[in-house]
């Protein structure tokens, strides 16, 4: 597949677009150890695309640059075609931008309902001030998210919990509502940080069908990372294969499939 | 209804009331240490540096008056004006805010992800930079400080249990006026924390700074914030305080009669530094007047503190503090 910045339609009827995120030569480095090596690819609107590797392939790391949590030494991020300067992880919530992480971050004292409201922090204007003295309008402000927030945790089957601290529910769950803070921003690009890791099997469908849900429904980008070969192969419209902080491979699942650096890289022929 | 009894009811409503100022000094504690895990030793000197420039300014003071007088030679103490309390009150909390600007931008913020240790560490430093800063901004005499809250004997009351009792309750007007204004504080703080914007970014930031990332929340913002908070209840606390026993260095050393009240009430705990400041009140109180006698007296020295190393003890968490529950 040549990379054409023309929108394309799917099999199953959903549009991609131009390019959302562009990631260019982007080099991270921790001290002495290269964790990112001169990568570039890029994210598609409405797409869902999967960064795949080995361990410590630096995945995460890549992540965490999107995010703002790491910032390369070398490269450029492109945020709907223009450069993205150095910011600040809130900076990038901030910007439409909401992530999922590996061994999950909730706030896990508040309930299910107020973790899920944080997600709206971003969109709710009225300042200190203005609350105190406009009570009336805060308060609509309030509700607005409120309905937002209960569609949310419809959609994705939590209702029984709602009112549960976090703290308290098994891991599958707590994964949920993670990804349902991470939705009631009504982010334009989702970065979900191995979303299936450590489920079952049910648990993993059922995450599964959230995820392209999401993508179908609301039309959102995401892009997550994955151990599991199958689940990538089966959810994802392109894939970038990671090994050592390099890139691999990049295509749809069924050419990085076919690719040798990528069948040598998983089952583990000697690095020279 | 026998002499013995009534006079222990008074102690006790006394006690309460004494409580109220001990639990208004924990609730700064308690805030800063919910929205930042940092024990902040410096709210007592926060206190105490609010009430020193708020007598400053409402004398119209000169700030850093002998040193300017030591360095230009010169012999100025006063603008010569005087500054109504409303305005004062309104000039010091910008005053706090500012020095919760600089506490964030000059201290914490460079410590981010140390451990508790170290940050308890510096806010020991803070603490004596601030009574150092008060000396010299404000000079270390002791100052009267007035902002026209009624004082003494409330006469009503007196009358009241005079008619019931024959006997009537002494009960402190300004004593009186600080439970109200320590219960206007809780529920305020209460709503803010529940229902608003920055509450709610402010509980989320105290309990993962990651996560509080990702859903776009300034660290910076938040914490200037909660310092901001707790310079406006140090404030508070510092007006009453001093209001009561004159502004005056001895002032900071209520922050350590502020400890066994959050052990009693527990460390994240609103309603618990309440309840432990009553409880702390009374209990000094009674048990001056009940065993003090036989014990040779002075015991609300170290009565609060025998009875924290008893909850702590028993009841590590304090009162209301989250359960520590242990995951194996």
């Amino acid at each position: 597949m040549k990379d054409t910045n023309e929108s394309r339609v799917t099999e199953d009827g959903r549009t991609i677009g131009g390019i959302l995120m562009e990631m260019r030569n982007i080099t991270l480095r921790f001290g002495g150890v290269v964790a990112i090596k001169d990568i570039s690819f890029d994210i598609r609107e409405g797409e869902i695309r999967a960064i795949i590797g080995p361990n410590g392939a630096g995945k995460s790391s890549m992540l965490n640059v999107i995010s703002g949590f790491y910032h390369p030494q070398e490269g450029d991020v492109f945020f709907r075609g223009e450069k993205r300067p150095a910011m600040k992880p809130y900076q990038v919530a901030n910007m439409g931008i909401a992530r999922t992480f590996q061994n999950i971050a909730l706030f896990e004292g508040m309930s299910v309902l107020d973790n899920i409201m944080t997600g709206r922090l971003t969109h709710m204007k009225s300042g200190m001030l203005a609350q105190a003295i406009w009570w009336g309008k805060a308060e609509r402000e309030e509700i607005e998210n409120r309905e937002l927030v209960e569609r949310v945790i419809d959609f994705l089957e939590i209702q029984a919990i709602r009112k549960t601290p976090v703290g308290r529910l098994p891991y599958g769950l707590k994964k949920r509502v993670e990804l349902g803070r991470a939705l009631a921003s009504e982010p334009k690009l989702l970065l979900l940080d191995e979303p299936m890791a450590g489920m079952n099997v049910e648990e993993k469908e059922d995450m599964s069908r959230f995820i392209l849900d999401v993508n179908d429904e609301f039309g959102t980008t995401i892009a997550l990372i994955e151990h599991d070969m199958g689940v990538v192969m089966d959810l994802s419209d392109r894939v970038v294969v990671m090994d050592y902080g390099k890139k691999i491979g990049d295509g749809t699942p069924e050419e990085v499939r076919n690719n040798q650096d990528v069948i040598d890289a998983y089952l583990g022929v000697a690095h020279d | 209804m026998p002499d013995q009894l009534l006079y222990a009811m008074e102690v006790t409503l006394n006690g309460l009331m004494a409580g109220v100022l001990y639990a208004l000094v924990a609730l700064g504690f308690v805030l800063i240490f919910k929205a930042s895990g940092i024990f902040n030793y410096a709210q007592g000197v926060m206190a105490l540096f609010a009430a020193l420039t708020l007598v400053g300014i409402m004398e119209g003071q000169v700030p850093f008056a002998n040193l300017i007088n030591a360095i230009f030679g010169t012999e100025i103490h006063t603008f010569g004006w005087q500054v109504p309390a409303v305005l004062a009150i309104v000039l010091t909390l910008l005053v706090m805010i500012l020095l919760a600007w600089c506490v964030q931008k000059f201290v914490m913020r460079h410590l981010v992800n140390q451990e508790p240790i170290i940050l308890f560490m510096a806010t020991i430093g803070l603490a004596y930079f601030l009574e150092g800063l008060g000396d010299l901004m404000w000079g270390s005499d002791i100052k009267k400080l007035d902002v026209g809250l009624p004082q003494g004997l409330n006469a009503t009351i007196d009358d009241l249990t005079y008619g019931w009792f024959g006997y009537g309750f002494f009960i402190d007007n300004l004593d009186i006026i600080a439970t109200v204004v320590a219960a206007v504080l809780v529920i305020g703080l209460t709503v803010f924390s529940q229902y608003s914007k920055q509450g709610r970014a402010l509980r989320a930031v105290a309990d993962d700074h990651q996560a509080a990332l990702s859903v776009g929340i300034s660290l910076n913002y938040i914490w200037v914030l909660v310092w901001s908070i707790a310079g406006f209840v140090a404030l508070v606390a510092g007006i009453m305080w001093g209001t009561k026993s004159g502004v005056q260095f001895s002032l900071s050393l209520i922050a350590l009669k502020a400890l066994p009240v959050l052990m009693l009430g527990g460390f994240t705990s609103i309603p618990g530094a309440i309840v432990g400041g009553l409880i702390i009140g009374v209990g000094e109180k009674l048990f001056e007047f009940l065993i003090g006698p036989m014990v040779g007296g002075a015991t609300e020295n170290w009565f609060a503190y025998v009875l924290a190393l008893l909850f702590l003890v028993f009841r590590p968490q304090g009162l209301f503090g989250e359960k520590i529950i242990e995951r194996v």
